[in-house]
This record gives C-alpha cells, structure tokens and sequence, in this order.
C-alpha cells in the first residue's frame, strides 16, 4: 500500500495495487483489527495519512470507538481549520447526457424534457446565488459535449469572476490542456469523483458513454492536478460497494495526489445514494447508514488533518447539523440540482433529490448556533492573472 | 517599556494578531481589544478589502489597530504581488504581510519567491513584512533588499508546537538589522515568553487565541507574556549553568 511517486498516474498505481484486486485478503485484514490496534492507532499524532491507520480506523472493530475519534477529529479539524465552516452553491448549467449510470437522474435513457443553459442564463442563476451570500461557487453539469464546450465554460468563469472569488468545476472528464484552459479563465478547483474505484462494480453501473472507461477516470485527477487546479476534490458515490473499501482507495489516492501535486489542496466528499428520476435507492445493495457514514469522515479526518471534507444538502438537515463539529469543512447550502432551479426553470430534471432544504441564510444561521462562524469567502480573484 | 518601532512607525505592544480561525467575528474583536495588540492581521482572501462593510473587516477598528492584510494563499511571487497591487490600488495600505506558502497543508513559506515577490514590493514602496522559515541567511537577504521586519516561524503555522526553531531564531536575532517578529506555531503564552526573552521585537499569535475555549482570557494571558518576556529579555537574565561554577581544574596552578 506505498505509494512512491515514482508512478505516472494513479491509474498505474491503482493497476497495480487495488484493493479490489485481493478483496478477500483486504476484508480479512479489516476484520481481524483488534479494540488494541484501535486505541493503538487513536494514540498516534493525528492527521498523518498511514495506510494501516486508516485500514485500522474503518474497521469494525473501530465502530465502538467513534466518540473518541470524534472528539479527537473535532479537536484536530478546530486547531487546523478554526471554529469555521465555508459555504459554497452548486449551479447546473445542463442536464443533457450521453453516458448511462444506472445511479444518476441524468441517465441518457431516462426520457424526460432535457434543459441547458446559455451563459446568459447561467449568469443570471448565479446572480441569484450571489444574492444569496455566496462567492464561492460550484459549476456542475452532465457530459453535455456539444453544448457545455472549454469554450462554454470559460467564457462562463470570465464573467462569474466578478462575483465570485472561487470558481470551481464538477463536470465531465476533460484533458490536462482543456483544464489549463481553464485555470487561466479563473477556475481554482475541479471534483470528480471516481464513483467506484472496484473495476467491476464500475463496469456494472457505468453501461454507456465516455464516462464508461475506468482507467481513463483514474487519470482524471491527474490531469487537472497537472493543470495547476488549487483545489483536488475526491469522492465515491457511496452505495454502490462496500463502503471500507472504497475509504481505502480513496487514502491511497489522496495520499498519492497530496505527494504528486505537492501545491494543491485535496478534499473529500461523501455522496451517499440518493433517489432520483427512476431511481429508487433501495435497489442498492452497499447503502450505507449513519454510523458508517460517520465512521468513514472521522477515519479519513484522523488521517488527513488538512483536507477539505465537504458534506452536501444530499444529507438531511439533522445529520449535517450533528456532523458540523466532527470534521467536516466546506457545505453546500440552498442547492438546486437542476439547471434553472435557483430562478428561471424550476421544473427541469434534478440529478438526484436534496434533503436538507434550507436555505442558506438558514444554514449560516445553525452554525452561528453552533459556535461556527459561515466562511462565504476564502479566497480572491486577484490570485488570477 | 520602550515602544517597537517598525519602518519608522511606532507601537507600544509588542503582540500582533491574526483574525482567522474565530468562532465569531464578533468574539474576534474582543479578543484583539483584550490582546493589547496595535497590528491586526488579514487574509485578503477571506475579506472584500474594498468593502468596509465587509463582516470582518467591520468588526476591526482601523482608528485603533494597524490593518496588515496578508497574501495567504499566495503559490508564487507573481500572485502575491497581484494580490498586494489590488489590495493598495483598493485600500491605499501599504503595509503587507508577505506569506508565499505554496504548499497549502504546512503553509511553509517558499524562500525563493519570498525574496522575488519582497523585492518587487519593497521597490513599490510598499513596507514588506515577511513570513519565512527560521533561515538567517534568507532573514539577511530579506534585509538588504529592503524589508521593514523579518518574521520567521517558531514551527509549522497553526501546530501550537512552540519554539522549535530555537537555535536558526537565535542566530536572526543576533545578525538582524530590523525588528525579528516570531511568527506561526506559538501555541502557549510561555511559548511566547520564550521567544520574548530570547530577544525577539514582537511575536505573532492566531491559531492559539482563535481555536482557545475561551479566546479573550487567551489573548489577555499572551499580551501578559510578552510583557514578562520582553521585561525578562531587557533586565538581562543570568547564564543557565548545569551545575554552580566549578573551580579551575586546568588554570588554577596559575594562582597557587
């Protein structure tokens, strides 16, 4: 489970060191942690990623420890981050796709009125979010090729800038030259999160288009990392396998891209299943619940003392307003995940059901509450040329 | 106690401050009236310095503290002069904490566009005050190309790990021809007393005043420290010695 930087992307070094690959031995080593090695791995300096640390911290073994990892995850993320949490706003530009994950309201397959929006129209959504406090925004789409171009988006990110001070993408798989594209149009940040990092649970879920290829979305943090992107952000859409595992492979890249892209900051998110449009989350077999939920943010808190771990509005009200002071960094607030939904169109396909409906101001409001001043900006445009 | 001057200004506390990290903007202000401090530091990431309605920036009165906005979050030269040339052409300060800290996990300033990005502001006119690690070689250069202060880590920022630098920090001290101000990794006031009585001009404190239970009796009990520390450092403190002096085992034959 080292990992030298002698690879040439993370798809070299997942070839070679999947955890997927020896699953049986991999489960094996999670089942046979100790209550000792747990308490042995919660006296250790906390926030240095060690690949046993982590193992030892998901395991079962590690479920009857989880107020002292919380105490231990609060303390660290308090002394590294402060009493604070950022705000940021998600805005869906389009929602046409030619990819089929069984998981995802987008699905090509499912026949619903489609909808993108004009950079026009998308500034206009981001006005309202603007108004709403936020400088910190998110631009998601669907692999929409034809329409949501380098061109589409940097024209877009030139004239969000005034607004707000990071700009970041979640949006299809693009090249290293596409993304530099984009950095000097004043994008800071990209997520793409793997999904799965089981080449075969991958296969299954993934049926059709460019999203198909595994080893090519293996590489995707590579290449905007290589593009100078500041922020690197990593997930997997939990549900779709067991979820140890994943936290597993999702370390391991961590820890690679923080040696590889020694410049730019990694953070963690944690989507969770959600229903959408033909999509009922109970056909999944790997949901995960709350304790497994907490248990995989505080682990991956003990082992990354300076990541971002961001918790989205996928979650309801009550588990983000009970996970605020157990590591977590950056949340959305307010999110509509469909293109339009903050003003013009609010009836468009969302990507998946949000659960905590509360606006923002209501958001900033509960951390107040909390002890948690809402950071709604950390960071300016002036960084940019 | 004799004021601290820093590029022909002057400052009867000897304490700077750092506003990230607070649970409120409003408990922030508290803390820096309790600390004593004259200069208040800001990310200019995290504040619309144009905008004096800014939720931070409001909270800091400017009639009383000496706004020094940082370039935290800068990777190169190139960015932190941008930042600073925006941050002047908005506010017409032209005081400047100088951080490049490309690696965002340590923030461990970068030597080398430290000392690009000072010489570009110095000539500017702006009054540099920049954030390095403990290298008297670099403090030294910083110094000739025009800085107001040197201002070198204790250890890493945000660690609370104290004075681990001891020995680099000594020798600035003694080499440096502009005020030494300890800065990042002071998580205690001894740890900041420490420093005081090794003669550093002032020290910086964020993290261990924002991130205490109770931040206004942290900020009280650092602006006591360097107090004592300063007092100690000026009232010439007595060699530490393992043992009482002995006798002259090699020389003594000299007076028999």
């Amino acid at each position: 489970m080292q990992t030298p930087v002698s690879y040439q992307n993370f798809s070299d070094l997942w070839t070679r060191h999947s955890v997927f690959g020896e699953r049986d031995t991999w489960q094996d080593r999670l089942d046979a942690v100790t209550c000792h090695d747990v308490e042995q791995a919660l006296q250790a300096t906390p926030g240095i990623y060690r690949p046993n640390r982590l193992l030892t911290l998901i395991a079962p073994a590690a479920q009857a420890y989880l107020e002292d990892m919380a105490n231990a995850a609060h303390r660290l993320t308090v002394q590294r981050f402060g009493k604070t949490i950022s705000l940021y706003a998600p805005l869906y530009v389009s929602n046409y796709c030619c990819n089929q994950c069984l998981y995802c309201g987008f699905n090509c397959n499912n026949e619903y009125e489609r909808c993108r929006l004009t950079v026009e129209e998308a500034v206009n959504e981001a006005r309202i979010i603007h108004k709403e406090g936020f400088t910190d925004l998110l631009l998601v789409s669907s692999e929409d090729r034809q329409f949501i171009t380098v061109g589409y988006l940097c024209e877009l990110a030139q004239q969000l800038r005034g607004m707000f001070s990071s700009l970041s993408l979640e949006i299809h798989q693009l090249e290293t030259s596409e993304y530099k594209q984009l950095f000097e149009a004043g994008v800071d940040g990209v997520t793409l999160y793997q999904e799965t990092y089981d080449p075969e649970v991958y296969a299954q879920y993934h049926l059709k288009g460019p999203k198909s290829d595994f080893n090519r979305r293996l590489r995707a943090c590579d290449s905007f990392g290589l593009a100078g992107m500041r922020k690197l952000g990593l997930g997997v859409l939990l549900g779709l396998t067991d979820w140890r595992l994943e936290a597993l492979a999702l370390g391991m890249h961590g820890h690679y891209l923080m040696k590889q892209f020694w410049r730019s900051k990694i953070s963690f998110s944690f989507p969770r299943l959600r229903p959408a449009n033909k999509v009922q989350a109970q056909q999944f077999d790997h949901l995960m619940s709350d304790q497994d939920l907490v248990q995989m943010l505080l682990a991956l808190r003990l082992c990354f003392a300076d990541a971002g771990l961001v918790i989205s509005t996928r979650e309801s009200a009550r588990l983000r307003d009970a996970m605020v002071p157990l590591g977590v960094t950056k949340m959305s607030a307010g999110s509509k995940t469909n293109p339009g939904g903050y003003g013009q169109k609010d009836k468009t396909l969302e990507q998946f059901a949000i659960d905590d409906t509360r606006c923002p101001a209501e958001v900033a409001h509960m951390l107040k509450t909390k002890g948690i001043e809402p950071v709604w900006k950390d960071w300016d445009t002036g960084f940019h040329a | 106690m004799e004021p601290l001057k820093i590029a022909g200004r002057t400052f009867d506390s000897r304490l700077l401050v750092g506003t990230g990290k607070f649970a409120s903007n409003g408990l922030m202000a508290k803390a820096l009236e309790a600390s004593g401090s004259d200069i208040v530091t800001v990310a200019l990431r995290r504040v619309d310095i144009e905008n004096e309605n800014d939720d931070m920036l409001s909270m800091i009165n400017q009639n009383r503290y000496l706004l020094l906005p940082n370039t935290s979050g800068a990777r190169d030269a190139k960015e932190a002069v941008r930042l600073a040339r925006l941050a002047r052409a908005a506010t017409g300060i032209e005081w400047l904490k100088l951080e490049v800290t490309p690696d965002p996990y340590y923030l461990l300033p970068d030597p080398i566009e430290t000392l690009k990005a000072a010489d570009i502001l110095v000539k500017e006119g702006f009054v540099v005050l920049p954030y390095i690690n403990a290298d008297p070689v670099l403090a030294k250069h910083l110094e000739e190309v025009g800085t107001a202060t040197v201002m070198p880590l204790a250890s890493p920022i945000g660690s609370n790990r104290g004075l681990q630098t001891r020995a680099a920090i000594e020798i600035i001290i003694e080499q440096a021809n502009v005020p030494v101000v300890v800065d990042a990794g002071l998580g205690l006031p001894s740890h900041a007393a420490d420093a005081m009585e090794l003669g550093a001009d002032a020290v910086l404190v964020n993290t261990a005043i924002a991130t205490a239970d109770n931040p206004v009796a942290m900020a009280e009990a650092f602006q006591l420290a360097v107090l004592a520390g300063r007092t100690a450092y000026l009232s010439g403190p007595g060699a530490i010695g393992r043992k009482a002096s002995a006798s002259s085992p090699l020389t003594g034959f000299l007076r028999e």
